[in-house]
Formats: C-alpha cells, sequence, structure tokens
C-alpha cells in the first residue's frame, strides 16, 4: 500500500486522499444510522435467505447435475442446451401454454382488472362497496380452496352442475369431462384464474381511480374533452399511472403463482395430454417426482427470465419518466 | 360480454349532460354489474349451502344450488372422519392457528420497522434496499419452491413450526405497502418529537405506527389470507404428519379418488373454516385497505 502510494503522482495522490477521506465520511454516516440498519435488518435478513439466496441457488444449480442426495455436479451449459433442444414436452407444451395462460390471464385479467373498477368507479358509494366486495371476494380462495370450489362445478358426471346446465338448455348432448379432456382444460383454468383475479391489484385500480382529483375532470371539461373515453384517456390513466404500474406488478405475479392450477383441477401431475402443462408443472415434475433439482433449476431460471421480461414490458408502459 | 360493451360504448360513454342518457347509461351499468357480481358469487354461494347440506341433498338430479334442510352433518363428519386416525383434524386446526397468528405477527413487526427506517430515516443505501424491495415486488415465490426447498432443509427447519412461518416473512409487497403510507406521515411531527427528547424507537411506537394503522391492517389481511389458507409448506417442508396444517388436511379430504364424492359435504364444510375468517376479516377492514391502496402507486 505505502509502496504504491510512493509511486502515486501528486493529484492522484489527492485524489486518493480525497476518496480515503470520503470513505471516513461514510463510515461515520452509517454508524451515526446504525439505529436504522437494526431497524431495516429483520426484513433484510429473511429477505437474504428466502429470496436471494432461492434466486441465486436456482441460477448455481442450474449449471449443475443434482439429485438432492449427492453432492452437485459441474455440467456446464448442458441443462439448458437439453432444455432448448431436446425437452419436447417443454418445448411443444410447457412454454407455449405458460405463454398462452400467461398473457390472457396477465393482460386480458388486467385489463378486465382496469374495466371492473372504471365501472365500479362510476356507481355511488354504497353500491360500490358491494360491487367490489362481490370482485374481490373470490380472490381469497386461491389454490386448494379454488378446486374445492370449481370440482364439483366441473364434475364430468352430470350431476356437475355446469353439465347439468348446459344439458338442461340443450347446448350439450352429453356430459362433457371438462377439467380431464385435454381441448377444454386450458379454457377451464383461464376461466377459473380469471374469477380469481380480482386481488389487490384490482383494490388498488379502484382506490387510484377514487383518488384522481375531481378538479381534474372540470378542468378538461373546459378544455374541450368530451366522452367519458377520452377523459379516461387523457385524465384517469396519466393521474394514476403509478397505481397502473403496482396492479400491473401484481397481475404479472398473479398469472404466475397459480403455475400448478392445471394439476390442481385435473388432480394430475402431468395433465392429460400435457393439455394444462405450464413450466411450473414441468418444474414440480422435474423437481419434486424425478429429484432431478439441477434441471428443476435451469427451468425455473427460464420462468424468472421471462418473469422479469413481462416486468420490464409493465415498466415501459406504466413506469415513472425522466424527468417526471 | 363484448357485445354488451360495445353497446354500452355507442349509448352510454357520451357526457351526462342530457338526463335520459345518463340514466341509461347507468341502468346498462348497474345491470352489467349485477350479472357479473353473481358469476362471482355464485361459486361462493353454493359451496356455502353445500356444507350445510344434508346427504340427501348433496348428489340431487338435477343438482340445487340452495340448501333446503340445513344441517350440521357435514362439519360433524370433517371432524370424526380424522377422528380415529393418528392426528386428528383439531391438531392441523391447532397448527394452522399458531402458524399463522405468530407469521401475521411478525411480518406486521418486520414489515413495520423496515418501512418505517425506509420512509424517514435517510441512511447511506436506502435508495438501493427500495429499488431491491420494488423489483421483488415482482417475485413469485412458487416459481423457486426448489431452492427454498434446499435453503430450507440446509437451515434444519424440516418438520418445525418454522419451516411455515419464515418463507412467508419475506414479504416486499408488505414492506412497499407500507413504506408508500409512511410517506404520508409530516417529518415534522417526527422532528418535534425528537426535540421534546423522545428516542428513536418511542417516536416509532408512539407517533409513527398510530398513524399507519390502515396499512397495518391491510398487511395483516393480506399475510392472513396469504398463510391461513396455504398448503405448499405443509406438502413441501414438512413430512411429519402431525406438524402440517389444516389447508392440507383438507387437500386430503378431497385428492384420494376413492373418497372423492363421498366427502362433498365435508370438503365444503373445511372450505368454510378457511374461507370465512378471511372473508370476516375483510369484510370489517375493507375500508382501511382500500385507503392503503390509494398509496399503493409505485412512483
Amino acid at each position: 500500500m505505502s509502496a504504491s502510494k510512493a509511486e502515486l503522482s501528486l493529484p492522484a495522490q489527492k485524489v486518493h486522499a480525497k476518496s480515503l477521506a470520503s470513505m471516513k465520511q461514510l463510515m461515520a454516516r452509517i454508524w451515526a444510522y446504525r439505529l436504522s440498519y437494526l431497524f431495516a435488518s429483520p426484513f433484510v435478513l429473511v429477505f437474504l435467505v428466502f429470496i436471494l439466496i432461492p434466486v441465486i441457488a436456482a441460477i448455481g444449480l442450474s449449471f449443475t447435475y443434482f439429485n438432492g442426495m449427492e453432492v452437485p455436479v459441474f455440467t456446464g451449459w448442458k441443462n439448458y442446451e437439453y432444455l432448448l433442444s431436446q425437452d419436447l414436452i417443454f418445448l411443444k407444451y410447457a412454454l407455449p401454454n405458460t405463454l398462452t395462460y400467461a398473457l390472457i390471464v396477465g393482460p386480458g385479467g388486467y385489463a378486465a382488472a382496469f374495466i371492473l373498477a372504471w365501472l365500479i368507479s362510476q356507481t355511488p358509494t354504497k353500491l360500490r362497496t358491494l360491487f367490489a366486495l362481490a370482485m374481490y371476494a373470490p380472490s381469497m380462495t386461491a389454490g386448494v380452496s379454488l378446486s374445492m370450489i370449481w370440482q364439483p362445478m366441473l364434475s364430468g358426471d352430470r350431476l356437475g352442475y355446469l353439465n347439468s346446465f348446459l344439458l338442461n338448455m340443450g347446448i350439450i348432448d352429453e356430459p362433457q369431462l371438462w377439467t380431464l379432456d385435454k381441448s377444454y382444460l386450458m379454457d377451464v383454468m383461464i376461466v377459473v384464474s380469471a374469477w380469481s383475479s380480482m386481488g389487490i391489484g384490482f383494490l388498488a385500480l379502484l382506490a387510484g381511480l377514487l383518488n384522481v382529483d375531481k378538479t381534474l375532470y372540470e378542468a378538461a371539461r373546459i378544455d374541450g374533452v368530451k366522452s367519458r373515453l377520452q377523459e379516461i384517456w387523457f385524465i384517469t390513466i396519466p393521474a394514476m399511472k403509478p397505481q397502473m404500474l403496482f396492479a400491473a406488478v401484481m397481475a404479472i405475479v398473479g398469472s404466475f403463482k397459480q403455475g400448478n392450477i392445471g394439476t390442481i383441477l385435473s388432480g394430475r401431475n402431468p395433465t392429460p395430454e400435457y393439455a394444462g402443462h405450464l413450466i411450473v408443472s414441468h418444474i414440480e415434475d422435474y423437481g419434486l417426482i424425478r429429484f432431478e433439482l439441477g434441471y428443476a433449476s435451469a427451468l425455473t431460471v427460464i420462468l424468472l427470465i421471462i418473469i422479469l421480461i413481462a416486468n420490464r414490458i409493465s415498466w415501459k408502459l406504466f413506469g415513472p419518466k425522466e424527468g417526471e | 360480454m363484448s357485445g354488451l360493451q360495445d353497446v354500452m360504448a355507442r349509448i352510454g360513454w357520451k357526457r351526462r349532460s342530457k338526463l335520459a342518457q345518463a340514466d341509461l347509461f347507468e341502468r346498462i351499468l348497474y345491470v352489467l354489474l349485477t350479472l357479473l357480481s353473481i358469476f362471482m358469487i355464485v361459486p361462493l354461494v353454493y359451496i356455502f349451502n353445500h356444507a350445510f347440506k344434508p346427504y340427501t341433498e348433496l348428489f340431487l338430479y338435477p343438482p340445487t344450488i340452495f340448501v333446503r334442510n340445513p344441517t350440521l352433518n357435514s362439519f360433524v363428519e370433517l371432524y370424526a372422519i380424522s377422528r380415529d386416525s393418528v392426528v386428528p383434524m383439531s391438531r392441523y386446526l391447532f397448527n394452522s392457528v399458531i402458524v399463522t397468528s405468530v407469521s401475521v405477527v411478525l411480518v406486521c413487526v418486520i414489515c413495520s420497522l423496515c418501512a418505517y427506517t425506509l420512509s424517514k430515516h435517510p441512511f447511506p443505501g436506502r435508495k438501493a434496499l427500495f429499488t431491491i424491495i420494488i423489483v421483488s415486488l415482482m417475485f413469485v415465490p412458487e416459481v423457486v419452491e426448489i431452492p427454498r426447498y434446499i435453503v430450507i432443509a440446509e437451515l434444519g427447519l424440516i418438520n418445525t413450526y418454522w419451516a411455515h412461518i419464515l418463507p412467508h416473512l419475506a414479504a416486499p409487497v408488505g414492506v412497499f405497502l407500507m413504506k408508500q403510507f409512511m410517506d404520508q406521515i409530516p417529518n415534522e411531527m417526527l422532528e418535534a418529537a425528537k426535540i421534546d427528547g423522545a428516542g428513536e424507537w418511542k417516536i416509532f411506537m408512539r407517533i409513527a405506527m398510530p398513524l399507519v394503522v390502515p396499512a397495518l391492517v391491510t398487511i395483516f389481511i393480506i399475510q392472513f389470507q396469504a398463510t391461513w389458507g396455504n398448503p405448499s409448506t405443509s406438502v413441501l417442508y414438512v413430512m411429519d404428519d402431525a406438524m402440517k396444517t389444516f389447508p392440507f388436511y383438507m387437500t386430503t379430504l378431497t385428492s384420494t379418488a376413492a373418497n372423492n364424492v363421498a366427502r362433498q359435504g365435508a370438503a365444503a364444510a373445511a372450505f368454510l373454516v378457511l374461507f370465512l375468517p378471511n372473508l370476516l376479516i375483510f369484510l370489517i377492514f375493507q375500508s382501511k385497505v382500500i385507503s392503503t391502496m390509494a398509496h399503493s402507486g409505485i412512483k
């Protein structure tokens, strides 16, 4: 250290001394705020252990062969090569299914949530609470309880509510196996997910809509905004962009969270003829059934990348712009 | 659906200047929202009724939505199924209550502490921490369940209550909502307290926390929903049946194919046990949730 210091020219030495001084200053500031770090530390700790380390572990393990018992063996890009060239079930079913499902449930559900929230915001207060509650209530039934509700509805015999209803109306001639027939499963998954998707993202949109400054609308009216559609486009959306971004992020989370919904509804993994096979089901298949944890991690990384891209798009659309 | 909206677009979008038009818009609006609400609510109404149906009504053809002679048989059955097994239902319920209450309380504490310091202390690294939290809002725990399993196994948490609790504590959404809400508290208020000689801890407990009750309640609700009805920690991290939770018990009622049909009533009753607390808590606090969500924007 001292030898290198002697070799330094004068201005550089000054910079060095300066950075040392500012380093000291920074340490002093950090010390002064030690209580703040203490306050933040519990969250930072659980964040590291249950979010960051699992993500890093997934990336690390994705380059290995790991069966859960023996030490992971480094295999380079082999998992990814297999994934992109030979894993036909992934390429033919899991990936396209996930994209279809996520595109409809994500952006589709998001648009539906916005339209619904807007319609509800146009009603008087008392009704508004009732409607909002009706939309939100199904989102309290995630996962298993979802199948609990829908199983009898969609059951394949004529006792199933949907079958009995459609038979009565004369739309179908014989009971349909809604959750076991490969031509229906995906549609059923989408409807059921959409049904339970009006969660906190929807509430954020509703709250955002209700909080738009009313005087903005009056000002816009004077400026010549004529229809409600124009009002939404020019006033409402710009005013509630932050909530729209939050809701968009929640919509993305929602569309990837219930990745095993096909398994839950049909009661089997893989789903009949892979009709409802999403990447999460594929991960569970490799990770929890075949114990190929390295390969399951590679799949996890692919899914994380897809989620990241989806988020980048939402930020582009709704994120704060430069200078805002 | 789209047809209805087309009609609405043609008739309803115009400004309320003429009374007749406004009325029409509103009428269509109410009809549309009512129909949608019915679609959303019917499955819940039906499962609610299902839980109180006697055997004779459970398998009627054509199936009915409303119960005619309500009984509590399904609830008795729900209890009776497991009475003679090694792990009775009460044990699962007990585990669920413990796990949910501990994790809800801890998450409220952890999120409030972190959000308070993020909002009110300009410590070095604050911006970086907040950016990390915003980025991790999009974190989907279900995606990394395999590496999470490894982490939990390495920590020796398998088959403990902590395996149910700890993974739920990493809740960036909670910190984020709380921080945005804390931003509403004027800094002058906290500084005044400081001048009066209050320490950081006292300011946090006595001044900040009472002002953010709506956000606290919201985190409580979100966390309660996430933990109370979640069977995945039981499936992934706990092998010992006596340590599993009630949602897991519910899955055993329906997943065994042979019993799939016969236990429908009990399953519906189990569903109510999971769903009703959620609904009640939300009903009581819904206005607080809405006022918290108003500050949920990512700026």
